[in-house]
């Protein structure tokens, strides 16, 4: 509602991204998650890389970061040593996030260090041109796949359950509320969170794979996407080139700041 | 309640016409939303939460409901 306006540089609006984009959508999710949170935009920090989606950060009214092409996590991760009680959320995108800060995201889910990650996946990359990402699906067509994907893509939640976050979740732009809640959720979490928001690039993605209007991509996600409750009772055949949503998973882990801080009293003698 | 189009932000991608259940919005010649038929709409919100380009508010202010520039 008007009640997430505060949130946004409304002079830097209309943003960048082409009509239809669903950036905006994820966008407006995190938004309506902070609100719901109602976390302190003086205490909130948000870090973005290089790409379509890392543009976020220019119209959201927080203390916001715009950094190197792959290394939203690093600044990230140095914010929230520096100062654990910030809250700090990463906007990067499938390509950002996956393959040129791909170390970067294995290993800040390793450490579980306190930051909430939104993934934007569109499944290219959209700035550039329309170049395969690693999230790009197998057979789809791209610049650089003219006669279709055959490489397989990341399943980005997998890497990142498999890497040590402790909260993983996956929504799309089509099912908004449930991508806020999930959010949210990723917020709440104490530990590092991802959130894979599924999203649509109708112009460098849908325009080569029959899916020219967002509408259309819309479409697609509703009619590709289980939710989880749904999925433990389909035969993994049924299953065959759906996407999950909803909150995939969740465990507890000892906090990287909280370690650190541990590690200070430990040398220290305890008198910190 | 009421629905306010700020019209300088939006691109016309149509994604509120289509999920509008009440058929309220339409794109004009330039093709950019306005409010066809307010009488018709249920204050939902289904168009704000999909608009991609924060051209769409609900606002709790009657007075509010139509299009311009929101300056």
């Amino acid at each position: 509602m008007a009640s997430t306006e505060k949130y946004l540089r409304k002079t830097a609006l209309p943003h960048i991204w082409c009509p239809g984009c669903g950036n905006g959508v994820v966008l407006s999710a995190i938004v309506r998650a902070i609100d719901k949170m109602g976390l302190d935009q003086n205490k909130t920090v948000v870090v973005s890389g290089i790409g379509c989606s890392s543009r976020a950060s220019t119209y959201l009214d927080f203390n916001t970061i715009h950094t190197a092409h792959g290394r939203a996590l690093t600044f990230a991760t140095g914010i929230k040593l520096a100062n654990p009680e910030l809250n700090v959320i990463v906007i990067t995108g499938d390509g950002d996030a996956t393959a040129i800060g791909g170390n970067h995201f294995i290993h800040a889910a390793r450490r579980n260090i306190d930051l909430t990650t939104v993934i934007f996946n569109n499944s290219i990359y959209g700035m550039t041109g329309g170049q395969s990402s690693p999230a790009t699906p197998i057979n789809s067509l791209s610049t650089t796949a003219p006669y279709g994907q055959f490489e397989r893509p990341f399943d980005i939640p997998a890497l990142a359950i498999a890497s040590g976050a402790t909260y993983v979740a996956r929504g799309t732009a089509f099912h908004t509320e449930m991508l806020t809640n999930l959010i949210a959720k990723g917020i709440e979490n104490k530990g590092f969170s991802v959130i894979d928001a599924i999203t649509q690039c109708p112009i460098a993605y849908g325009r080569r794979n029959k899916l020219r209007t967002a509408s259309a991509m819309l479409k697609w996600q509703q009619d590709n996407s289980v939710r989880i409750e749904d999925s433990k009772k389909m035969s993994p055949k049924d299953l065959e080139g759906k996407m999950i949503i909803g909150e995939l998973y969740k465990s507890e882990a000892p906090e990287y700041t909280a370690l650190y801080d541990d590690l200070i009293k430990r040398v220290q003698g305890g008198s910190k | 309640m009421a629905l306010n189009i700020n019209v300088k932000l939006c691109k016309g991608c149509g994604i509120c016409v289509e999920y509008c259940p009440t058929n309220v919005l339409a794109l004009d010649e330039i093709g950019k939303v306005y409010i066809k038929n307010i009488s018709e709409c249920i204050y939902c919100g289904r168009c704000e939460i999909r608009c991609p380009d924060f051209a769409i508010m609900l606002t709790d202010d009657t007075e509010k409901t139509g299009r311009g520039d929101n300056k």
